[in-house]
């Protein structure tokens, strides 16, 4: 997770190495792996709130626990997968309506 | 009621706009820009309800100004839109964009207070003219862009026109209420209305027009087309169940697309779809709450599509870059910027404590209370992709991602001016929503922060962020476009008209040369025959008169006696 994120932040391999510990204090990796430990536990405390909220759910499955992340999670995998398939078919570059 | 007092606020913008040019000093022009707006603003939210002014077209009366609560929602953040692009538009140094612009917004106003189907329609085409204006102004980028919108919203006119006239001819009334689709003018009405507002077959329009106008000229163009549709609809189809699928299509289309897009201002044009599209699935839930959710959400995303386009159109304007593969790294250099951007985009995320959560979360919540399930899910999904498609996508390549190496400075203080003051009303809204809820048609009986309701939006919200960050792989930037239904005339569509243009200057060309030719034909056997030296036109000698008269005597004498 940690190195996705890291290689997220950071794909800037033409850039020497010296160069991150002059950049700015934000990209740098140190910098990054902390704000993914912040964002991990920021997660968890977001999923652990179920047990301090009472929810009133319309149809029953929105009541499960951690429905939010879970539902949130699969819907964002399912949408950019979908995304993907379209593209295939049709993403064209982008000079194609320049000929 | 009628009183003769009264300044249409929208003639307030429209005058300010036309007479724009005249003004040469720089600073007199500024005082326009910024004052009209808050004039039109002051007497939209001081006018009592009723109808304000009337006249008289064709025998019908015509009601122009009129105001209700749902017309004083729209009006009232038109016009301060109006105030906010102007601001951000003090050093447009295009004087036919912001003509244009203030014509654009005083229209949409006066559709918003129009109190019959003629005077809507009427302001309805003012603004199909001003906004094309705002498209072509920006150069030769905006020449095709701005002719393909214009063709369009011209179809779209047809149809509501057609409609309008229809639907007078049958009811003999001009009065612009609450409609079913039972007849063909109002279904025709209903299509002109569909038009501006995004919907399916041809949303395309609008990701293909807006991003070609200038820095500026999409912060106005993101503002007044779809949203005044939007009140269109909620006065005359709310409850028409049709468009809670188109509304669904609008959302999901939107996120797809975004997702796919490079140019940072096409992603946003998209998640405009996306973000009507939650309005119309209001309007098609059509209960009270649904109907307050779809008025106040088009209130709260004029507001927060702004910021985030005026954010992007600083990075423009600064950088001249506007694809994500060329950004990256401004929050360096640009982090006013950036901070307003990420307010923004928070906001249209509808994360706690900002206008979106208290806008969206109605028309949800009505979704609920319907027990519409496939709605609710719908929407659930769709609220988690607005995060990853604009709220986390666009900040992300814009000021993140990578390096790109541009140290663009902060613009202009004007510009920062205008999204601190958005920014404002994006958060100040999200954590004090009464001031909306109060005047929205029907009385709120709606909390938005309940401790269930902020926990999972926030789940919802974060992982959605966290699937970003893990598929940030897939989501890698490519200089691709993605086809779109505009396709359908700029390839097809135009190679059919290069035919028919080439068969019919082909056909031409060989009717008009066989004219040609048979005129010089008849001319020449003319000329042969009785020509000087034509066998009819010389002069013959009497010997030769007098021989063919005997040859013809003798041949009648001949003849005579067979």
């Amino acid at each position: 997770m940690t190195d996705q994120g890291t290689s997220g932040a950071q794909p800037k391999q033409s850039k020497p190495a010296a160069q991150t510990a002059s950049d700015h204090w934000l990209v740098r990796p140190e910098t990054i792996r902390r704000l993914w430990i912040v964002f991990i536990a920021i997660l968890a405390a977001t999923v652990l709130g179920d047990f301090f909220v009472e929810h009133h759910p319309h149809f029953g499955v929105d009541g499960t626990f951690g429905f939010g992340a879970w539902y949130g999670f699969a819907s964002c995998v399912v949408l950019v997968l979908g995304a993907k398939a379209l593209g295939l078919l049709l993403k064209r570059p982008d000079t194609y309506y320049d000929n | 009621m009628t009183t003769s007092l009264i300044i249409p606020p929208a003639l307030i913008l429209i005058c300010a706009g036309l007479t724009l040019p005249l003004f040469a000093l720089v600073r007199l022009r500024w005082l326009v820009l910024l004052a009209s707006p808050l004039a039109a603003l002051w007497i939209v939210l001081t006018l009592p309800d009723g109808i304000h002014l009337n006249g008289s077209f064709l025998g019908q009366t015509l009601v122009l100004v009129k105001i209700d609560a749902l017309a004083r929602v729209f009006a009232s953040v038109f016009a301060i839109m109006a105030f906010a692009g102007g601001l951000f538009a003090l050093n447009q140094k295009s004087t036919l964009e912001l003509s244009a612009a203030f014509v654009y917004a005083g229209s949409a106003i006066g559709v918003a207070m129009a109190g019959d189907l003629i005077t809507m329609f009427i302001y309805w085409e003012i603004m199909a003219i001003g906004s094309t204006l705002v498209i072509l102004s920006s150069g030769r980028r905006g020449q095709g862009a701005g002719l393909r919108y214009a063709a369009i919203h011209m179809l779209g006119g047809v149809l509501l026109m057609a409609g309008v006239a229809g639907e007078i001819a049958a009811t003999g009334s001009v009065a612009f209420t609450a409609m079913d689709l039972s007849t063909i003018p109002r279904m025709l009405i209903f299509a002109g209305f569909l038009v501006n507002v995004g919907a399916p077959p041809l949303s395309a329009w609008l990701a293909d027009a807006y991003p070609e106008a200038s820095w500026s000229g999409m912060v106005f163009l993101s503002a007044f087309t779809t949203k005044t549709a939007v009140y269109v609809l909620l006065r005359g189809f709310p409850g028409t169940e049709i468009l809670i699928p188109i509304g669904l299509f609008m959302v999901f289309y939107g996120i797809i697309f975004a997702i796919l897009e490079n140019d940072m201002r096409r992603i946003l044009a998209y998640s405009i779809v996306n973000q009507v599209g939650f309005m119309v699935t209001g309007i098609g839930i059509g209960t009270e709450m649904a109907l307050n959710g779809a008025a106040a959400h088009a209130f709260t995303h004029i507001i927060y599509k702004a910021l985030l386009l005026m954010s992007a159109g600083s990075v423009l304007y600064m950088t001249g870059k506007r694809k994500c593969t060329d950004l990256g790294g401004l929050f360096r250099t640009m982090p006013l910027t950036c901070a307003f951007g990420i307010v923004g985009a928070l906001a249209i995320s509808s994360f706690p404590a900002t206008s979106g959560f208290i806008s969206k979360s109605m028309i949800s919540d009505a979704a609920g209370s319907e027990h519409l399930v496939i709605v609710w899910f719908a929407l659930a999904a769709a609220s988690a992709g607005v995060f990853l498609h604009a709220g986390i996508k666009f900040p992300w390549f814009v000021f993140f991602q990578k390096d790109s190496g541009l140290r663009p400075p902060e613009p202009p203080w004007n510009m920062l001016a205008s999204m601190a003051l958005m920014a404002f009303f994006c958060i100040g809204l999200g954590l004090y929503p009464k001031p909306l809820y109060d005047m929205l048609p029907y009385p709120v009986d709606f909390v938005p922060y309940t401790g269930a309701h902020v926990v999972y939006q926030l789940q919802l919200l974060l992982f959605s962020g966290l699937a970003f960050f893990l598929m940030l792989g897939l989501l890698k930037r490519t200089m691709t476009i993605t086809l779109d239904v505009d396709w359908l005339w700029r390839r097809p569509g135009h190679a059919l008209a290069s035919f028919l243009d080439r068969f019919g200057v082909y056909t031409w060309e060989w009717f008009a040369d066989a004219v040609v030719r048979g005129a010089t034909g008849v001319r020449k056997a003319l000329y042969q025959h009785h020509g000087p030296k034509g066998l009819f036109g010389r002069t013959w000698p009497t010997g030769t008169m007098a021989f063919w008269t005997t040859v013809t005597l003798g041949a009648v004498v001949i003849l005579s006696y067979l």
